[in-house]
């Protein structure tokens, strides 16, 4: 035959249908929301959003700016990632919130000093089994366990038991809860030692952040992990006749995301210095939005974790642009919804227009 | 029964008191392409689920390449070197041509587990060969299957079942969603296989095709293998006679 090599049809390559990857539109929103609040600032506060007018400090960019965008979405971020590979895979991880508040105050009980001021600490939970000044691996392991455990119930319940991952995990999140108020009868834990403390000082929960966010993103180009969460969420029967085993996956990734809210819990506690019960209300949800406006698609099988990550850096602009801007915190939640369901309509218009071209 | 890749005997299945196949003989031989036509529900279907064992049979044997078989279920069956294109594609919308290509069978650099590293160079380089070696032409390998046309995709699944050099391919009615172009295509790359002496068992309604592309005409009837007859000893009337039941082919079995 002599067409073999060419192939038949007349399909021929054209540059002008090349996938657009999201994520470009997703940076493209980020950078035209910053545009509008410069604007909006130049013209009627008489200020700079994004660069610095002050003289007596130095550089282009208002830097203490910057630094807070990205800091007051680092410990939700850290969530979002895993949330993000959740839903990837076609789930849904709804308990993220409420193991940040139970391994916060298990994690933060292992952490805490023997004295406060030359006094016993009042707070300390294991000050009678001599449980204090531990070395931070301690606490750092506990998280990690706590994290894992619930992962692995999670993921569990989902694989074997086929229930929905929506209630799975919405039973993960009562009980956590739960768990987070029994551990201490409701009183929050204080006083952890100075290598704790370490953990979430300054911009260590920015570093934190993007370091996993750097490692994850890699594990999901470039590992089996990682291509078999976009192959179960796009198909799932379609993964299992290739002879993937979804259940043991689906188990890992809801450890992972479980893992991820734990390490969130040590660092929003070790920021704060202090556990309490209701700590982490609503992050899951914040995670679950980062990664919708990013472009994470809830049907599963689009998505990656650069998008979570301009979107969370979205939410954190819209926040810092708020105050910037001196409107009241109630319009940020508006503002904040609104967004949410903007994107995902975006997402649907974008994605049918391809599917129309191609 | 050295150049038999496959043989049935008395291969049947029964959902609970239907008699979906009842007592099938099939022989395939080395480089053969073999149809399997009949009406809806004749039991086309139900006798390659149970070759490929996504149903477990309720009575009869199976030899394959040799030796007799008992798949335990579809992954067995491919692993032994039966690839099949079901109607509904198994493929990844979301993931490009090459991930595709080896789903569930990804060739690593370093072997982490689950999170092995992917030689993603290697199975770029072998999915070309593979398109290459079935004639398919694909615009762009990075594009997801998500926005390729109906043709694209089956081309795809296609060129998926030979890249594994299996033993036996398996069409479901590969050509029943496309248009007369991409009908074309697919049937190019089954004549690609023919070349390459792959065996073949072709699922499919079209006539013309099955004269096009086989050697051997297997027709269903109610479960039954109702005719066995070589392309050159058969025509399109005689195989509708036995496919609507005006001929019964129990004489030309024993042939």
């Amino acid at each position: 035959m002599a067409q073999t090599s060419h192939g038949v049809g007349g399909v021929g390559y054209d540059a002008k249908k090349r996938a657009w990857p999201a994520e470009i539109n997703v940076f493209l929103a980020l950078v035209i929301l910053v545009v509008v609040f410069e604007l909006i600032g130049r013209i009627f506060l008489g200020d700079s959003f994004l660069f610095n007018t002050r003289s007596d400090v130095s550089g282009i960019f208002n830097e203490a700016r910057l630094q807070i965008i990205i800091l007051q979405v680092s410990i939700v971020g850290i969530i979002a990632i895993g949330v993000t590979q959740v839903i990837i895979t076609g789930g849904i991880d709804l308990s993220s919130g409420s193991i940040v508040g139970a391994t916060a105050m298990i994690a933060m009980s292992f952490a805490q000093v023997a004295t406060v001021n030359g006094n016993p600490n009042p707070k300390a939970m294991f000050l009678a089994q001599g449980w204090t000044d531990l070395p931070v691996i301690v606490p750092l392991l506990v998280a990690i366990s706590c994290g894992l455990f619930a992962g692995l119930v999670n993921g569990a319940l989902i694989a074997y038991t086929r229930i929905p991952p929506f209630i799975a995990t919405l039973g993960m999140m009562v009980t956590a809860r739960g768990i987070a108020k029994w551990w201490s009868k409701g009183q929050p834990i204080s006083f952890p030692t100075d290598s704790f403390a370490a953990i979430g000082k300054g911009l260590m929960p920015v570093i934190i952040f993007l370091s996993l966010a750097v490692l994850f993103q890699l594990i999901m180009t470039y590992t089996r992990y990682g291509k078999h969460c976009y192959a179960i969420g796009s198909n799932e029967d379609a993964a299992r006749m290739s002879g993937i085993k979804i259940a043991n996956h689906k188990i890992l990734v809801y450890v992972i995301a479980g893992v991820l809210a734990a390490l969130a819990a040590v660092v929003l506690s070790s920021k704060n210095l202090t556990a309490q019960s209701g700590m982490g209300v609503m992050y899951e949800l914040d995670a679950i939005a980062m990664a919708v406006i990013g472009g994470v698609s809830l049907s599963g099988g689009r998505g990656s974790i650069v998008g979570t990550v301009i979107g969370s850096l979205i939410f954190g602009v819209i926040i810092s642009g708020f105050t910037f801007l001196r409107l009241d915190a109630y319009y940020q939640e508006m503002v904040k919804g609104v967004i949410i369901v903007g994107a995902v309509v975006l997402d649907q218009w974008r994605q049918r227009l391809r599917a129309m071209r191609a | 029964m050295a150049d038999i890749v496959l043989k049935t005997e008395n291969l049947t299945k029964r959902y609970g008191g239907v008699h979906a196949l009842e007592g099938a003989n099939f022989e395939l031989r080395k480089g053969e392409h073999v149809a399997i036509m009949g009406d809806n529900g004749a039991g086309k279907s139900t006798f390659v689920r149970q070759i490929t064992a996504v149903e477990q049979r309720t009575d009869g044997k199976i030899w394959f390449d040799g030796k007799e078989v008992n798949f335990t279920g579809p992954i067995a069956a491919r692993e032994a070197g039966i690839e099949t294109v079901f109607q509904n594609l198994a493929l990844a919308d979301d993931l490009d041509v090459p991930s595709n290509l080896f789903l569930g069978r990804e060739k690593v650099l370093f072997n982490l587990g689950p999170f092995s590293i992917l030689d993603r160079k290697y199975m770029r380089k072998a999915t070309e060969a593979a398109l290459v070696r079935t004639a398919v032409k694909i615009p762009n390998l990075s594009n997801t299957i998500r926005h390729m046309s109906g043709g694209q995709r089956q081309c795809v699944a296609i060129a998926r079942t030979a890249t594994f050099a299996s033993k036996l391919i398996i069409m479901d009615e590969p050509t029943a969603a496309l248009g007369v172009q991409e009908t074309a295509q697919v049937e190019n790359i089954i004549r690609t296989l023919k070349d390459n002496g792959e065996p073949l068992i072709l699922i499919s309604h079209n006539m013309r095709q099955v004269f096009d592309l086989c050697d051997r005409i297997v027709v269903f009837r109610r479960g039954r293998i109702v005719a066995n007859l070589r392309k050159q000893d058969t025509d399109g009337n005689d195989i509708v006679s036995y496919i609507t039941g005006a001929k019964t082919g129990e004489a030309e079995l024993a042939a």
